[in-house]
């Protein structure tokens, strides 16, 4: 709390930084965040397999949409915490009235969830190749984008949402009620990607486009609202 | 004010009943589709309407998020202004037309795109202050109604002539409902919102979902192009008599949406009156509230 004061807290990365390596090593240290998404979206995967029974050439066809809503839903547990953890001791209100940016705190929780994510992802996709048989027909590396993108394109709008959601009366309710129905044509294009690349049938190009373009777009317009919902009163 | 009211309940009423004589009785019936055709009299007029008042609440919560900063209010000024002269000027460009889907008359399109910055400064100067936060709620609510009549009658016409009650290929059904779901979660988070921050919590959630739209459009548009889907007459020749019952249900959904709308208006302009007035009361006791009474006590002026 007591910094030195010749630190430069106004400038926009510096304060990104300094929260995001917060929201690390607090993740670090609890794992809250991370074990609840990754016991979650493993349940999803042993449930889903159950379920659909897969043999490996149906499953190219329906992996792509069960691995992207398990991802989806994972992601809201790690979203709702965002914010609930700066409530405690008003550490939120202490945030408004500082000279800081309100973008860099949003940078910040946005890039902390994208670790998050990505980190979940890169635990849970062997395990999906494994439960599924899955052998990818396409070109493998264009995964590596879609994941980027399309990661990004849930939790730019999560952390945006959540923001919002943790100012409403039943807060993790809200959250999933506000995100999903924007977030649609994300998840279309993450799935119709994902889906092209394991069967190979089709060029994965046009959704990887789109996703580019959601994320540019929103990321613009979470950037240029933030500071209003922070501020709200 | 309450005897326009009336009269206008009046024409509106008098509206609807024509154009349900027109298109129960005078439209004539489709050569391939026969009498089951004729509930698009109020499936597109319903549509037309519903998307009409989504973009004025965009509109409303647009100009309600830049009035908060003078600074942000001048400069969207231009920049709306800007919009509308770039748009209507690209839209007789060589290489822009060549993107407008064939059937579209890019004079059409370019007045759409006039429409922009007509709507926002006649929003503007019509709707001043929190007016503009009053007028989001109505509109999204009644364009939620409207929405529903077209995701219902929808797929009653879908099934007697697709013969499939919902085709999740179709680019106009998937981006009406997504819509519909955005403007669902809209009315949801308004409901579940303390009144203070409500306001601009609900702006910028409908500046995100206009924002959506058209990639939700795309989307779908490019899902579509690998799918099979239903066909749907490709629009063209249409009986001048079919138009013209279209456009007079339209006119008459209007009137109607438009009483509804008035109606919604004043009861959230008196429910606000009413919480302000609730709110004096309890923070200075009974000599302030004596000020500010209650609306409905009043006498009707």
């Amino acid at each position: 709390m007591t910094g030195p004061i010749e630190s430069p807290t106004n400038s926009l990365w510096a304060v990104t930084l300094a929260t995001l390596v917060k929201d690390i090593r607090l993740e670090w240290r609890s794992k809250d965040a991370l074990n609840s998404m990754l016991f979650f979206s493993l349940l999803v995967v042993v449930i889903f397999s159950f379920s659909f029974d897969p043999l490996a050439e149906e499953s190219r066809h329906i992996v792509g949409g069960l691995i992207w809503v398990a991802f989806l839903f994972a992601a809201v547990v790690a979203l709702n915490q965002t914010w609930a953890r700066e409530l405690r001791n008003q550490v939120l209100d202490a945030y408004r009235v500082s000279p800081a940016p309100a973008n860099a705190l949003f940078l910040a929780k946005a890039l902390g969830n994208f670790i998050f994510v990505s980190v979940l992802e890169a635990l849970m996709t062997p395990l999906f190749v494994i439960f599924y048989n899955l052998r990818v027909l396409g070109p493998a590396w264009q995964l590596i984008p879609v994941a980027v993108l399309g990661t990004w394109a849930l939790v730019v709008n999560g952390t945006f949402f959540a923001a919002m959601s943790v100012r409403t009366r039943s807060r993790e309710l809200m959250l999933p009620l506000l995100l999903f129905p924007i977030s649609i044509p994300a998840v279309l294009g993450m799935v119709a990607a994902t889906t092209s690349i394991l069967t190979g049938e089709e060029s994965a190009h046009f959704w990887i486009v789109l996703l580019l373009t959601y994320d540019v777009v929103f990321t613009t317009a979470c950037l240029a609202l933030f500071g209003m919902i922070l501020h709200a009163e | 004010m309450r005897k326009t009211f009336t009269i206008l309940s009046v024409i509106t009423a008098v509206l609807l009943a024509y154009a349900l004589y027109q298109a129960l009785v005078v439209a004539p019936t489709d050569a391939q589709q026969g009498e089951v055709y004729r509930i698009i009299y109020y499936h597109v007029p319903s549509a037309w309407t519903a998307f009409l008042l989504f973009f004025i609440n965009f509109i409303a919560s647009i100009q309600y998020l830049v009035s908060r900063k003078p600074s942000t209010q001048a400069a969207a000024k231009w920049v709306v202004l800007a919009i509308g002269v770039a748009g209507v000027v690209a839209c007789f460009l060589p290489a822009v037309q060549r993107l407008i889907p064939a059937g579209m008359r890019p004079s059409a399109v370019a007045t759409t795109v006039l429409l922009i910055p007509i709507f926002y400064f006649v929003i503007g100067w019509l709707f001043p202050g929190d007016r503009l936060d009053v007028l989001a709620v109505t509109t999204a609510e009644v364009g939620v109604v409207f929405c529903t009549i077209v995701l219902i009658t929808g797929p009653i016409w879908a099934r007697p002539v697709w013969g499939i009650w919902w085709a999740p290929g179709d680019i106009r059904l998937t981006s009406t409902l997504v819509l519909w779901l955005i403007y669902v979660s809209y009315l949801v988070l308004r409901r579940f919102s303390n009144s203070a921050q409500t306001q601009m919590l609900a702006a910028a959630l409908a500046v995100f979902g206009a924002l959506d739209v058209p990639l939700v459009y795309f989307s779908i548009w490019f899902f579509r192009t690998q799918h099979p889907q239903p066909v749907i007459g490709g629009g063209g020749s249409m009986d001048p008599r079919m138009l013209r019952t279209l456009l007079d249900s339209w006119i008459a959904f209007l009137f109607f949406a438009f009483l509804v709308c008035w109606s919604r208006f004043r009861l959230e302009l008196l429910h606000r009156e009413v919480e302000e007035a609730h709110a004096m009361e309890s923070l200075a006791g009974e000599g302030v509230a004596a000020k500010a009474s209650l609306p409905l006590n009043r006498s009707p002026r």
